[in-house]
């Protein structure tokens, strides 16, 4: 059978790509199909307990979990959203505070599972469009030849491992970051491994707040984030070294939960002569610009760890240096995959979905071959562009929040600092 | 060289004369084998369906109520005249239109019906004909809302008997799209010694100045012929970017939106004016 789309990977954002193109009105003869390897999963029945693998979802990316009808389950399930977001230094006391001028969300912390659950009824409100395809592992592909040589099949050919065929005039490959599409289309991959790994855990904080900051402090050994899930319950991100990490893991909760407001509220790691420098600068900035700096103020208390809820997984950074070939196109973290300091790692995959999506309405509404490179290279420019230099900078502030030595820890402090009180700066991020 | 000879000895038999110029179905069965590289000799081509397809989708959903944007074309019978590898029918068929396409080049023709037979809902959309024109007529009387015409008129040996066959085979009412050159000092300096000889652009010997038809001249022939022109309008081609953009002035290619009056077919001119006609048919056959 011969499908307009095929998309490989049903995660958040292989499903999110299928359900997107399956509104699509432009898309509304065509036929897509998604291919997960895993079984189907039951999100009829969300646990009480909050799952421990949540995403920041930027209000971008609402829009477009918007615009194929997901957000809406799932802010009926579960979503925390946040107004501010606070970012300091463990070697001094500068730090950065993000809010909008108008008050409005910045954000908000959405557990993946609520995500797949939402797409996932999405999807079954197209399935005359969109065959979700489950436990079917694609196995190999077959690449066409550029299309000018005549006889031979001119569509990508996908071999599944029950030994079924589909073609595709289009694939899109969804497959994480270790990525069948991207390896068998010998797409060249820059990657590097951090020597570290990131603890998940659900938190119960000491007392009910109006818990809508997201806090992240930059330690020597790595960033730890709390990200609100409820005005009772956070979330923890906590990226360190593969060591440490393993430690959180086995030690008790007692001393887990302790190592965690430790880490928030410790000075350990100040130095005399940064705090002075830091100061000096602080008082040159509101010199110029009164309200330049904020004050500090502390995260909550943690009280609780959720039991079975602490895991750990690797950190690694990606990025194919193409995202697309004739008829293939890569999304998510199968074309980059980020450090997740800053928050973005889905978010980045929501944005070549729009992307994406935008190129290929555009390109079916204008009767266009779907797998034409003409307008794949327009989203990966488009993509490229944005994703490269946020990628790059979150590599350079993990490297750079990455040791104790003073200059380094001069330069971010004051470079936290200026970029603090400069407005222009940071609405940009 | 076989084909072409049967083209000849067919000629004298038949009682409608043919706007087709021999000499150019020789140059395109050169490259019959290239329609369907985006990066070949074509490529101008295929970049132009990037505003040709808007402007026909758009022009006809902007005529009629009730349509689909999933499927905008659904319902229209189209003909593609002088549809070479297929390089326009093939959109239009996926937007959703029944398309004939037809072309007196037999290796286009080929190029064409192997190219969607690859893909089921073309295959069923599409029928390709080597055929003129002027073949067609007798069977195919108002049988087409829609005729396009694009890259072709620039090519034909007898513009009016053209446009009337165009009307005699459009339902009343029914749109003709047209797109050519203009013939202008610029179209000869661009169009010619850029475009074929110094940036390839164009292959070389495809276009004759001569034979470019200005705007006034294809209006006039259209208006005599019944048909009402509604839209006319330049194109620019970029050669560093390779793409196409709409622009006021005609001096080089423009596109043609017309309307075949809503009158039942009346009784032709050429019926009347035999003599003529067999002197340009001795005409054309000479240099044959």
């Amino acid at each position: 059978p011969l499908y307009d789309v095929v998309v490989s990977g049903g995660g958040m954002v292989g499903s999110a790509m299928a359900a997107v193109l399956g509104h699509d009105i432009h898309f509304h003869d065509k036929k897509i199909a998604l291919l997960e390897a895993g079984p189907r999963k039951d999100y009829d029945h969300m646990p009480d307990s909050y799952s421990n693998r949540v995403s920041s979802i930027s209000p971008g990316s609402a829009t477009l979990l918007s615009s194929c009808g997901a957000w809406d389950h799932i802010c009926s399930l579960r979503l925390k959203p946040f107004r501010r977001m606070q970012v300091w230094d463990a070697c001094s006391e500068a730090m950065i505070v993000f809010e909008k001028d108008d008050l409005d969300d910045m954000g908000y912390i959405v557990e993946n599972d609520v995500i797949m659950s939402a797409l996932t009824k999405q999807l079954d409100a197209v399935a005359d469009r969109v065959e979700v395809f489950y436990r079917s592992k694609a196995v190999g592909y077959t690449w066409p030849l550029p299309s000018h040589s005549s006889d031979t099949s001119p569509w990508v050919q996908v071999e599944l491992a029950d030994g079924r065929r589909l073609q595709t005039k289009l694939l899109i490959g969804a497959d994480g970051h270790n990525s069948v599409v991207r390896k068998e289309a010998e797409i060249k991959n820059i990657e590097h491994q951090y020597d570290q790994s990131a603890v998940v855990a659900t938190l119960h904080l000491s007392e009910a707040t109006d818990n809508n900051v997201a806090w992240q402090r930059f330690l020597p050994t790595g960033p730890i984030a709390l990200l609100p899930l409820s005005d009772t319950a956070s979330s923890l991100v906590w990226s360190t070294s593969h060591d440490h990490a393993s430690e959180l893991l086995t030690m008790d909760e007692e001393s887990f939960v302790d190592s965690i407001n430790s880490a928030f509220w410790s000075n350990i790691n100040h130095s005399d002569f940064i705090d002075t420098a830091g100061a000096m600068f602080r008082s040159a900035i509101s010199l110029l610009k009164p309200s330049g700096t904020a004050v500090r103020q502390l995260p909550p208390s943690v009280a609780k760890v959720d039991p079975e809820s602490r895991a750990m997984f690797p950190l690694g950074m990606g990025h194919a240096t193409e995202y697309v070939q004739h008829r293939v196109a890569l999304i998510g973290d199968a074309a980059h995959r980020v450090h997740p300091l800053a928050g973005q790692g889905v978010n980045l995959g929501f944005g070549d979905i729009a992307c994406l999506a935008h190129h290929l309405s555009a390109a079916a509404f204008s009767g266009c071959d779907l797998g034409s490179l003409k307008h794949l290279l327009k989203f990966e420019t488009e993509r490229q562009r944005h994703n490269v230099s946020l990628i790059a900078a979150t590599d350079v502030l993990k490297r750079l929040y990455s040791t104790t030595l003073a200059p380094l820890v001069l330069l971010r402090t004051w470079g936290l600092q200026a970029t603090n009180a400069l407005p222009p700066v940071k609405v940009r991020i | 060289q076989f084909s072409l000879f049967r083209f000849i000895v067919k000629r004298p038999f038949s009682t409608s004369h043919s706007s087709v110029d021999s000499k150019e179905i020789k140059k395109f069965q050169l490259l019959a084998h290239k329609w369907w590289d985006e990066e070949g000799e074509y490529a101008a081509l295929h970049s132009m369906n990037d505003i040709r397809v808007p402007f026909i989708r758009d022009t006809l959903l902007s005529m009629s109520s009730n349509y689909h944007l999933g499927n905008p074309l659904s319902g229209f019978k189209i003909l593609d005249v002088g549809c070479g590898g297929g390089l326009l029918s093939e959109p239009l068929a996926r937007l959703g239109a029944s398309v004939t396409g037809i072309d007196p080049v037999e290796d286009n023709i080929r190029a064409a019906d192997r190219h969607k037979s690859f893909d089921p809902v073309l295959a069923k959309r599409i029928q390709y004909k080597s055929s003129s024109l002027e073949e067609i007529v007798e069977e195919s009387m108002e049988t087409f809302d829609v005729i396009v015409a694009s890259e072709v008129v620039e090519h034909v040996a007898d513009l009016e008997m053209f446009i009337k066959c165009c009307s005699q085979v459009l339902k009343p009412e029914g749109s003709l799209f047209i797109t050519t050159i203009n013939r202008t000092q610029l179209s000869y300096v661009l169009g010619i010694v850029v475009a074929e000889k110094i940036m390839g652009i164009v292959p070389e010997g495809t276009h004759e100045w001569e034979k470019f038809v200005p705007p006034e001249e294809l209006e006039h022939v259209l208006e005599s012929s019944g048909f009402s022109v509604k839209t006319v309008t330049g194109m620019l081609y970029n050669p560093l970017s390779g793409s196409w953009s709409w622009m006021e002035s005609t001096s080089l290619n423009y596109a043609v939106h017309a309307v075949k009056s809503g009158a039942r077919a009346q009784p032709h001119a050429t019926d009347t004016a035999p003599e003529t006609d067999i002197q340009q048919r001795s005409a054309t056959a000479g240099t044959a």
